[in-house]
């Protein structure tokens, strides 16, 4: 062995060390490649070592390896070894290897939890500390679900080092396991006012980024963050939280309000740049989600663009960048304030840097006019040309389209501007943006009739030049403009100097090479233009020239034919054919033109998107009745193929030429027409039709322009849109002097001819006159298209999981999974969730609480009647000034409950917004506490369905009653000795159960500091004794009791698994016989059963795991599986058993009745009197009451009675009147309310539950001296809807 | 948060790579390639924002990065880190390495990516800010020299310590420019210099503000 050690020392003597494998891949610059798969030979000969030191430093050099792209995932399980090295020196090296190359997916990732968990606790903070930075980075659900307890643990660790790791690490497993943010979210709160401020700072990161996915859940910390805010000096911090209320401002305006002064102050106040940003831009955010409401912010606004302007003004480039960005923030709902800086914006334009410039090309989009548009797209275009790569360029270009084209082209003033702008665009190499010119182009040419002469030379000539386009292949994009001026040429060709030039154009056999969209519409508008060409042609001259054009056409076109794209080769045969046929009609001297030309007649308007669904359907027009009966199935399997053979083959062998005499094509035209003059579809450029067709929407609105043409509209050569630069210019002088001369006659015309979409541009540019009649639908916008509102969350989004409500009470089982021995531990109690969360205000309220009561005592008096309703919002406000204010004494505590009567809002929906209500109110401050005292107290008695907050100084946090008390502190015990035997917990248990059986006073006297002061105040008896056993069954050998009352160790429910209820059952030995072969059996219903053995019948019987000896009692579960637990149950049972005596032994057996009431399905959970009235107000509760007369008891017996034996707690009380609340183990609530209506004879108790709880119990003297409440639960909801 | 922090010389040859999201070998390389194409076109006197994030995350997500004589040092984060705190990050970061190296060099990043990492993680857990106090960040590292020092020294005092000593001095090589300062800029401890280290992130006390709740 030692000689290994020391062979192993030498080995590593001659082993390469990260550095030397670093310096050898540098000295291996040709191969190294080969280099490097030699040492990761090597490497694997290290790890097959059994020195850790030799292993590490292997592990060590893969971490290197990995960074250049080499998979060592093969070496995973070495680095789990490393990462269990007792050195931090290797366990770092393990770590670091494993935070860089392991995921989800490494398998041996579940070998390491145990040790991760070991390094967690270890007692050197840096092993927790490297733990903790390793797993922040290859965390699972499975690691996150069993650290989670640990990491939480460590929240509160002594040294900040590790808490602040801890805070930061829990969003890593919340994220990978949601269940816990809820349990862990209180002691993450606690952290946000840690003393140390790096801790702090995490805790506010965590928060912040939780926040910013599902903000509205954390709006109820906006007043702390509030606090912070005005508290921190960390930047950091202060930028975190700034940045929080930037997304949590749009759910609240009211927040924004209180927002605005704070930040407006941070902004004159800090030297730091990026606070001074984030400021802005949360401003901005305010200012937007204010802007419909709030109409006075000016200022704020000024503010900002103000220091926008500093910024974007600044040397730093990314100030000015940033400058820019937050701008474009403000110009969506303030464009007005932004425009006053184009100044400023335009020169970015000509800034170096391209993000900048991107930024600035952005905001112009809300800064052109009328006036400006001409000469910002001149700017933009200059810098088309000047601009390397394309991805600058393509920006520039869809952002030119998008200025010119925005809001129905409503800048643009001369649209033959428009056109060579595009066509000049056309030049552009390499752009992807084809399509995006093309489509411009169409909509201006089809909208603007006055621009189509102008709009169809400019296509003509850049159909002439197409080899410009279609000649390098990196120029595919811009080809689709050739789409769009042979559609145009053909559509207007009338309009065409030299249509037959244009003709010529299109059957080029280059066009051959475009894209088969493109070709079918050359081959279509070929016919058009053909069209137009014979009619020309045919009135001027001899038959020949036309006959000349009709065989241009047949040379040409079977090129088309040919065409592999089917569109084109369907138009390119049929128009073929069609011209033969017309050559033939030529040669006989037939005059076709007319004829042809009808093929193509009619004008394309343009049609509303909306225009088809608006369309009636006719009268007796059943779209879904079939036209033909459908043959049946196997008929058309057999045909299909053979169909289609068929067809190729007549096309083939079809004769070609169709002969229709003429009177046939005249009829058929006529019947078209009719067809079309009754068709909705077809849409007529003819005023008259117009009319006929108002059910389609944008065709009959449409504002016409009509104006004066000043300016010819031919432009000899190609024009260049800067030459329209300066028509335009001259035009407006123009005008502007005609108007001086003709001031009224003007103004009459605009009256009548200005359309009134123009209107709306600004005052200024009211004089600016169109050059062209625009004719434009509003919806036929192309850029108009908005993006789909449904911007659902990505199902992947793991944030989605953390959409979490944080307010609501901690449920039982929304506990961390904690590690413990023994796998059915039932002990774990509820109220331990409800420590974390209480801890936090619990301190302050202690100290405040005792100082509070003396001075309020003699409010009390006064007030003991007032209105219920405003007790309970009054306690509300107290409570939650408390929790935001903290330790800063009770003065404002004092002062917020005096306002609150006065200020507080009118009721809202949910509580949760009603506890922020309250501190975003900025209401004045009246305290008048006598008037509120004056209010009627008559109210107060008859109102059964809210439960009064009542007692002003009661503690809502402290559950009032002894029983939940002791739970508390049970589980506070087993949360320390957690770790500790099986034995011991089962003797503390066994100490437990005598407690119970105790006076309960002497149990709760001991605690009466933590307890409420009405207990001790008022001079009550002593309760008496209660025991939380029943009488199962009994005989002479055996007496069985089930533990009825305590929750604890009687029924607990388990959500996770369903719902599960464990019975305890005492047996005692009465005999003086030995007691064996115990089995339990019980007969399942439909709704519970018992859970048994796997693999056993459901008749067979649970053997009891012990042995009675004479004299002897002993505990045993069961567990039962409940379906529903809105009823009560009774089950049979019997227990078969077999007494031993010396010499003999006997089978006996006993049958008992098991009895589930519905209150033994409810289990103990302390309520804050805030919760509850949230509870009450969200108005799920369904209610009613019950009045039981003869109860002779005092009210505190009745209370405990109630506390113990149905299993609520209070959560206030005020003399004969308390409200209560409990929850059932499938997670509905139960609130009562419980009041002596005139005592001491009648008890009014009504409950207020989600379900409707019944009562159906009979009343006698009895009644409630064994608290023989009988519960149903009637007509469950799904409680998983109130769990969330 | 942070999605990843690359750190790549002028020539694109990774020298730190920090993914706080899984992606796979070849992908890794992959992102480097392409940040490594946005960023290195770009001036020295251009801003320090990208938006490229797509090879990371969504559209969310911007490249953050500075430029120190050789080396590239690129954040990518989403839209709730703030972008001037996180260039003074790279600051901190940078002068944190500047402290512990005495003098960083790219040599020293070559040599001890292992070390890097550990300061790095001292600075940034899980792509959250951990600690942007740099006498703390040394400190804390500091402390954890010290202790591997003592476990080596322990352990093997005769065998060849591949553990540098505690201040990491670079090994071999000629020394290049130093990394923190620019060549354009000032000494370190000029005013000057100063100034840029608190360029965005004044850590001045806010006086206390009107308005408290009540």
């Amino acid at each position: 062995m030692a000689l290994k050690i020391v062979k192993g020392s030498i080995d590593r003597m001659f082993d390469k060390n990260l550095q030397d494998l670093v310096r050898g891949i540098r000295n291996h610059k040709e191969d190294e490649a080969k280099y490097i798969s030699t040492c990761i030979d090597e490497i694997k000969q290290e790890l097959k070592q059994d020195n850790i030191a030799v292993k590490a430093n292997a592990v060590c050099k893969l971490t290197y390896l990995q960074m250049l792209g080499y998979d060592v995932s093969w070496a995973a399980f070495n680095i789990v070894e490393v990462m269990s090295s007792s050195k931090f020196t290797y366990k770092r090296i393990g770590y670091l290897a494993a935070s860089q190359c392991f995921h989800e997916s490494t398998d041996v990732i579940m070998l390491t939890t145990n040790q991760i968990r070991k390094d967690l606790s270890s007692p050197n903070q840096y092993d927790t500390g490297v733990a903790l930075t390793g797993l922040s980075c290859f965390v699972t659900p499975d690691l996150a679900r069993d650290l989670a307890n640990d990491i939480m643990t460590l929240m509160s660790h002594t040294k900040p080092y590790i808490r602040k790791k801890a805070v930061l690490i829990m969003y890593k497993v919340f994220l990978k396991y949601p269940e816990s943010l809820r349990p862990a979210f209180p002691r993450l709160k606690e952290k946000l006012e840690d003393p140390d401020p790096g801790v702090q700072s995490a805790a506010v990161n965590v928060i912040c980024e939780l926040a910013r996915r599902n903000p509205k859940n954390y709006l109820s910390l906006a007043p702390l963050f509030f606090k912070l805010m005005t508290s921190s000096t960390n930047n950091w911090v202060l930028i975190k939280i700034i940045k929080l209320f930037g997304a949590l401002t749009p759910l609240e305006p009211r927040l924004g309000k209180k927002l605005i002064e704070p930040l407006t102050n941070l902004i004159h106040s800090t030297s730091a740049m990026s606070l001074l940003y984030e400021c802005v831009n949360t401003v901005i955010a305010v200012l937007i989600s204010l802007s419909s409401g709030m109409p006075n912010h000016s200022a704020s606004i000024q503010l900002c663009v103000q220091k926008l302007r500093i910024l974007i003004e600044d040397s730093d480039q990314n100030l000015k960048y940033l400058g820019l960005l937050a701008m474009s923030k403000i110009l969506k709902t303030h464009p007005k304030s932004v425009q006053s800086h184009k100044d400023l914006i335009l020169q970015c334009l000509d800034d170096k840097d391209e993000s900048i410039r991107l930024r600035a090309l952005d905001l112009l989009y809300g800064m052109v006019s009328k006036k400006n548009l001409m000469e910002i797209v001149k700017k933009l275009m200059l810098h088309v040309d000047k601009a390397e790569g394309t991805t600058y360029r393509d920006e520039l270009l869809t952002k030119i389209i998008d200025i010119c084209s925005q809001s129905n082209y409503q800048y643009i003033t001369n649209f033959e501007w428009y056109i060579s702008i595009l066509v000049e665009l056309t030049r552009l190499e390499g752009t992807r943006h084809g399509h995006l010119i093309a489509s411009q182009m169409l909509d201006v040419a089809i909208r603007v009739k006055a621009i189509r002469v102008f709009a169809v030379a400019q296509m003509a000539t850049l159909l002439d030049n197409a080899h410009l386009m279609t000649g390098n292949v990196q120029r595919k994009g811009i080809c689709e403009v050739l789409y769009a001026a042979a559609w145009i040429c053909g559509e207007f060709s009338e309009h065409l100097d030299n249509p037959m030039q244009t003709l010529e154009a299109m059957l080029r056999p280059k066009v051959a090479t475009l894209p088969g969209h493109i070709q079918a519409v050359y081959v279509q508008n070929a016919a058009k233009l053909f069209a137009t060409v014979l009619k020309n042609q045919e009135g001027n001259t001899e038959g020949t020239a036309a006959q000349e054009t009709s065989q241009l056409m047949i040379d040409r076109l079977p090129l088309f034919v040919q065409s592999a794209n089917l569109e084109v080769q369907e138009r390119a045969s049929c128009i073929l054919q069609l011209v033969k046929y017309i050559q033939k009609l030529q040669q006989k001297d037939v005059e076709v033109a007319e004829e042809v030309i009808a093929l193509f007649a009619g004008e394309l308007n343009p049609v509303a998107p909306k225009a088809q669904k608006k369309v009636p359907i006719p009268e007796g027009l059943d779209l879904d009745a079939w036209i033909n009966e459908p043959p049946s199935e196997s008929e058309s399997e057999d045909e299909q193929p053979k169909a289609i053979f068929a067809k190729e083959e007549t096309k083939h062998s079809r004769p070609r030429h169709t002969e229709v005499d003429e009177k046939e094509l005249a009829r058929r035209r006529e019947v078209r027409k009719q067809e079309q003059a009754s068709n909705p579809f077809y849409i007529k450029a003819s005023p008259s039709s117009q009319k006929v067709y108002q059910e389609a929407p944008g065709v009959d609105h449409i504002p016409v322009v009509q104006i004066d043409l000043s300016v010819p509209l031919k432009v000899p050569g190609l024009p260049m849109s800067d030459q329209y630069v300066k028509l335009e210019e001259e035009r407006r002088q123009k005008d502007r002097a005609d108007k001086k001369k003709k001031e009224k006659k003007k103004r009459k015309e605009k009256r009548s001819g200005r359309g009134k979409k123009h209107d709306s541009g600004p005052e200024s540019e009211e004089d600016i006159t169109p050059a062209h009649m625009v004719d434009i639908v509003t919806e036929e916008m192309p850029e108009n298209a908005l993006p789909s509102d449904d911007d659902d969350k990505d199902p992947n989004d793991p944030h989605k999981a953390l959409d979490i409500d944080l307010d609501k009470p901690l449920a039982d089982s929304e506990k961390l999974p904690v590690r413990s021995h023994r796998a059915a531990e039932p002990l774990k109690s509820p109220a331990e969730d409800g420590d974390a969360e209480s801890a936090a205000s619990q301190e302050p309220k202690k100290k405040s609480s005792k100082e509070k009561r003396e001075k309020k005592k003699d409010k009390d008096r006064d007030r003991k009647k007032s209105k219920d309703e405003k007790k309970k919002k009054k306690h509300r406000h107290e409570e939650k000034g408390e929790d935001l204010l903290g330790s800063q004494a009770d003065e404002p505590v004092v002062q917020s409950e005096e306002t609150s009567e006065v200020a507080a809002p009118p009721a809202s929906n949910t509580a949760e917004v009603s506890d922020l209500d309250f501190w975003l109110s900025n209401a004045p401050v009246p305290s008048n506490t006598q008037e509120a005292a004056t209010l009627p107290a008559a109210v107060a008695a008859p109102v059964p369905e809210t439960p009064s907050g009542t007692a002003p100084d009661s503690e809502p946090d402290e559950p009032k009653d002894t029983e939940p008390e002791e739970t508390d502190k049970k589980s506070s015990k087993h949360k320390k000795k957690k770790q500790k035997k099986e034995k011991k917990e089962e003797k503390e248990k066994k100490k437990k159960k005598k407690h119970h059986h105790h006076h309960r006073h002497s149990d709760g006297g001991a605690e009466e500091s933590v307890q409420n002061g009405t207990v001790e105040e008022e001079e009550e008896e002593p309760l008496p004794p209660m025991s939380n056993y029943c009488l199962l069954a009994e005989n002479s050998y055996i007496k069985m009791m089930m533990e009825d009352a305590d929750q604890e160790n009687d029924i607990q429910g388990n959500l996770q698994d369903g719902s599960q209820v464990v019975v305890s059952v005492i047996f005692e030995n009465k005999c003086d016989s030995f007691l064996k072969s115990m089995e339990f059996n019980v007969l399942d219903s439909l709704n519970s059963k018992l859970q048994r053995a796997e693999g056993s019948g459901p008749h067979d019987g649970l053997t009891v795991p012990f042995q009675l000896p004479p004299v002897v009692s002993n505990e045993a579960r069961f567990v039962f599986t409940v379906q529903s637990i809105v009823m009560p149950q009774k089950l049979k049972g019997t227990l078969t058993f077999i007494v031993k005596n010396e010499d003999s032994s006997t089978h006996e057996k006993l049958d008992f009745k098991l009895h589930f009431t519905c209150s033994s399905y409810l289990i103990t959970t302390p309520c804050y009197s805030d919760a509850f009235a949230k509870l009450l107000e969200s108005g799920d509760l369904k209610c009613s009451s019950v009045k039981l007369e003869g109860v002779i008891m005092p009210f505190h017996h009745l209370l405990a009675r109630i506390c113990f034996h149905h299993h609520f707690s209070v959560v206030e009380r005020v003399d004969s009147c308390a409200s209560m609340y409990s929850r059932s183990i499938q997670g509905h609530h139960v609130c009562l309310l419980v009041k002596t209506v005139s005592e001491p004879v009648k008890l009014e108790i009504s409950y207020n539950q989600l379900l409707c709880l019944k009562k159906k119990k009979k009343k006698k003297k009895s009644v409630l001296s064994d608290c023989d409440l009988d519960f149903s639960l009637s007509v469950p909801l799904p409680p998983s809807l109130f769990r969330q | 948060m942070i999605k990843s922090i690359l750190i790549f010389n002028n020539h694109g040859k990774p020298r730190l790579i920090r993914f706080y999201q899984y992606f796979a070998e070849e992908m890794q390389q992959q992102i480097i390639r392409e940040t490594f194409h946005l960023v290195s076109k770009r001036d020295d006197n251009v801003c320090n924002f990208l938006e490229g994030g797509s090879l990371i995350g969504g559209s969310d997500d911007k490249l953050i990065y500075r430029h120190y004589a050789t080396l590239y040092f690129v954040f990518c984060v989403d839209s709730s880190e703030s972008e001037l705190g996180i260039l003074d990050l790279i600051q901190v970061f940078v002068e944190t390495l500047d402290k512990c190296f005495e003098n960083v060099c790219e040599l020293d990043l070559i040599f001890h990516m292992d070390k890097v990492h550990y300061i790095l993680q001292e600075v940034v857990m899980g792509g959250m800010v951990l600690e942007t106090n740099m006498n703390e960040i040394v400190a804390q590292v500091e402390l954890q020299n010290r202790m591997e020092k003592s476990e080596v020294a322990v352990q093997q005092p005769a065998l060849k310590s591949h553990i540098c000593e505690f201040a990491w001095r670079s090994v071999g090589g000629p020394r290049s420019r130093r990394l923190c300062r620019e060549e354009h800029e000032p000494a370190r401890d000029s005013p000057q210099h100063q100034h840029r280290r608190h360029q965005y992130q004044s850590a001045e006390p806010l006086p206390v503000l009107n308005g408290h709740p009540r």
